[in-house]
């Protein structure tokens, strides 16, 4: 397939390996941001490619692991209230809870809906004018314009029966948490591809200024990343970390401005609770006051009991880079896709459902 | 009669009658049949096969096939799948309320065309009608009865280290083409569903191997999901190249687009089959002969190593596991 099979060229991978290891000699730990490196990193075995030097660990990009439990609760409670449609993305109905999840209450005789856009969440308010419809908002940068966007048609069209629950989050005041708490020693960080389409390539650049943390922007595909890895390597050697964009194709460093601005004609920065993370400032979205009739937040109340985690899940951990999914007691045994106990083996880009996936002999005990 | 299915067609009583004998009789039409006795009697002998399956695709009508031709051709190829002839098929319709009469006799007429093209006859069947909401359209369950030649063992249970895996064409043209259809994902594409009877290309890989150890249709759950279940069943491990297996162009550029890979998308007109071997070349050929087997390719081997695990090397070198496919198929996110 033209603009794909380029990159993920066998030979060219190769060569660029090579290229990688004949430049390593510090051994260092880089973390891939984004969940969808994750899964292409263990999908397409690169880290049987580059040399042993060069330690990957999974972060938190995630946008379904990094709910917290509270807020999934609210989720399922608003899902339980009368003539109330919920609508998400699609691996949010299977996390459980602290005590159910989306899925069972569709069970239960909720009206759970998976949308593919957030346009579908407008068709479907504008269909049912008796019901209230709200859309369960998660993601980084990358979802939030189109959810900003979604708020400004039922605005135009003059809905009243559209909300949305805001979960939204943002990606460089994360990374600044999980630095300062110095938890995880990072060299290098592979920039999220998607996101960085959005906000450029500015916004992280803090992170070598004050961290002396190496930040290559990458995209996808299996070049890609190796492609990175090799940029944040020639960094670190040499000393001299900056941002990079390994993914011109796709980021410019300015990011997409109409996108931003539709962001923050909508939401205001707030900060947000992230599952193993905590309440982090300035990392979250909320709906501005003049939107507030779509915010599902004022709209609707509902009582939660107090969240719970569940017992020796160790997501909090897998998010921050703390643990490997190896390291969890419960992965592979207690904990699988079908019967999943944590967010990260339920998400299809969960760094535990990749692991399990795509193992790799190294990962599979026995093998 | 009226162009819907009324609760009434279901009732036992005369639009009952009425709609076997005029939509479904004429088409399906064969002497057990047409005695319209509360059961078909039949001469058989020899090793017997039987099965039965439900379908509930939605839509009902998708680019390449339908809900008829898909029931007639997943249950002649799950006695296929064992090296069984399929001669007999039951079949038996649930349909809601208000179902267009045009849309079931659509369907009718592509039964009788998939049936013909296998070369089964349908000598039992019923219908019921539903509440309008209590059935998605149209449900049909279909069994089958076929005959298995003597000296054929075909079983998942038989796989053998350095056995190779032959894969009988393109993965993933059902299911992209189904989802190209479903509301809300609406995307147009000339690709079809690969929907197709394969107990002819079965008898014709038979015709050059007897030492054919595992047959089966990769449907739900995809290629992915049948080498697992063949390594399980058989206490074996499966290595397979990623860039052996056949994929169209457009399966890749959905499968890309939707965040999903093609080993987890469905078929209905495919078969892995797990050989002696020695066979292999001579079985390939014969199923590059065969229309449904042009894009037929070994695609891996059987191995003593990492009993129950299916081992894939990818594009760029290095292996990773392939696992099952768990839950369902759903576009990413992010």
């Amino acid at each position: 397939m033209k603009f794909i099979d380029e990159y993920r060229n066998s030979e060219l991978a190769e060569k660029l390996a090579q290229k990688i290891a004949s430049r390593s000699t510090k051994s260092i730990k880089v973390m891939e941001f984004c969940g969808g490196h994750t899964h292409a990193i263990l999908r397409y075995g690169i880290r049987q490619l580059v040399p042993k030097t060069v330690e990957m660990k999974s972060g938190p990009g995630c946008p379904v692991c990094v709910t917290a439990t509270a807020d999934l609760d609210k989720a399922i409670a608003l899902a339980h209230l009368p003539d109330v449609i919920i609508t998400t993305f699609g691996d949010m109905v299977r996390v459980p809870g602290s005590y159910s999840s989306l899925q069972q209450a569709k069970a239960e005789g909720a009206d759970v809906r998976i949308v593919y856009s957030t346009i579908d969440v407008v068709e479907i308010a504008r269909a049912n004018p008796e019901k209230s419809v709200i859309f369960i908002g998660i993601g980084f940068e990358t979802t939030a314009p189109t959810i900003a966007a979604s708020i400004l048609k039922a605005q135009q069209e003059k809905m009243e029966n559209f909300h949305v629950l805001s979960l939204n989050k943002l990606t460089p005041p994360v990374i600044k948490a999980l630095l300062d708490s110095g938890e995880v020693k990072l060299d290098g960080i592979v920039c999220p591809g998607h996101v960085s389409v959005i906000i450029g390539s500015h916004p992280y650049e803090f992170i070598p200024r004050d961290y002396g943390v190496a930040c290559v922007i990458s995209g996808f595909e299996p070049l890609d990343i190796l492609l990175c890895i090799d940029k944040l390597v020639e960094q670190i050697e040499r000393g001299e970390p900056k941002v990079e964009i390994a993914y011109p194709r796709g980021v410019k460093p300015e990011g997409n401005r109409k996108a931003w601005q539709l962001m923050e004609d909508v939401f205001e920065v707030g900060e947000a609770n992230w599952r193993g993370i905590g309440i982090v400032p300035h990392s979250g979205l909320k709906v501005r006051e003049k939107y507030e009739q779509f915010d599902a937040d004022k709209a609707f109340s509902v009582s939660l009991k107090p969240p719970r985690e569940p017992e020796g899940c160790r997501c909090g951990d897998v998010i921050r880079g703390a643990a490997t999914p190896l390291e969890c007691k419960l992965f592979g045994k207690v904990c699988t896709p079908e019967r999943p106990v944590g967010p990260c083996m339920v998400s299809s880009e969960g760094a535990c459902a990749a692991y399990y996936q795509y193992g790799g002999p190294e990962n599979l005990p026995g093998f | 009669m009226d162009d819907r299915i009324l609760l009434a067609h279901g009732s036992g009583g005369k639009l009952s009658h009425e709609l076997v004998q005029k939509k479904l009789l004429p088409f399906l039409a064969n002497p057990a049949l047409n005695k319209l006795d509360d059961s078909a009697i039949f001469e058989a002998s020899g090793r017997l096969a039987f099965t039965t399956d439900s379908y509930v695709v939605n839509p009902i009508f998708f680019p390449g096939g339908d809900i008829g031709k898909l029931a007639v051709c997943g249950t002649v190829n799950d006695l296929a799948m064992n090296g069984a002839r399929p001669l007999y098929l039951s079949l038996s319709a649930i349909i809601e309320e208000g179902f267009l009469l045009s849309e079931l006799e659509r369907v009718v007429q592509s039964i009788k065309k998939a049936a013909e093209e296998a070369e089964v006859s349908i000598i039992a069947g019923d219908t019921k009608v539903v509440n309008r909401g209590q059935a998605d359209k149209l449900f049909i369950t279909t069994s089958g009865i076929g005959i298995v030649p003597p000296g054929v063992d075909i079983s998942g249970a038989n796989a053998r280290a350095g056995d190779k895996i032959l894969l009988s064409g393109t993965i993933g043209d059902h299911g992209i083409a189904v989802m190209s259809q479903r509301e809300g994902l609406r995307f147009s594409m000339a690709l079809q569903s690969d929907c197709a009877p394969l107990n002819k290309l079965v008898s014709q890989m038979l015709e050059v191997s007897s030492r054919i150890h595992c047959l089966r249709d990769p449907t739900r759950g995809g290629l992915a999901t049948t080498l697992n279940e063949l390594a399980r069943q058989s206490k074996v491990g499966i290595v397979v190249e990623e860039t052996k297996i056949p994929v169209k162009e457009e399966v890749k550029a959905a499968c890309e687009l939707l965040g999903m890979d093609p080993i987890y998308v469905a078929n209905e007109g495919k078969l892995v089959a797990i050989v002696d071997p020695a066979d292999a070349d001579n079985i390939l050929t014969r199923m590059k002969n065969n229309s449904y087997g042009r894009d037929a390719a070994i695609i891996g081997e059987v191995t003593k190593e990492h009993p129950g695990k299916v081992v894939m090397k990818t594009k760029l070198g290095p292996s990773r596991i392939v696992d099952m496919l768990s839950g369902e198929l759903l576009p990413r996110i992010c």
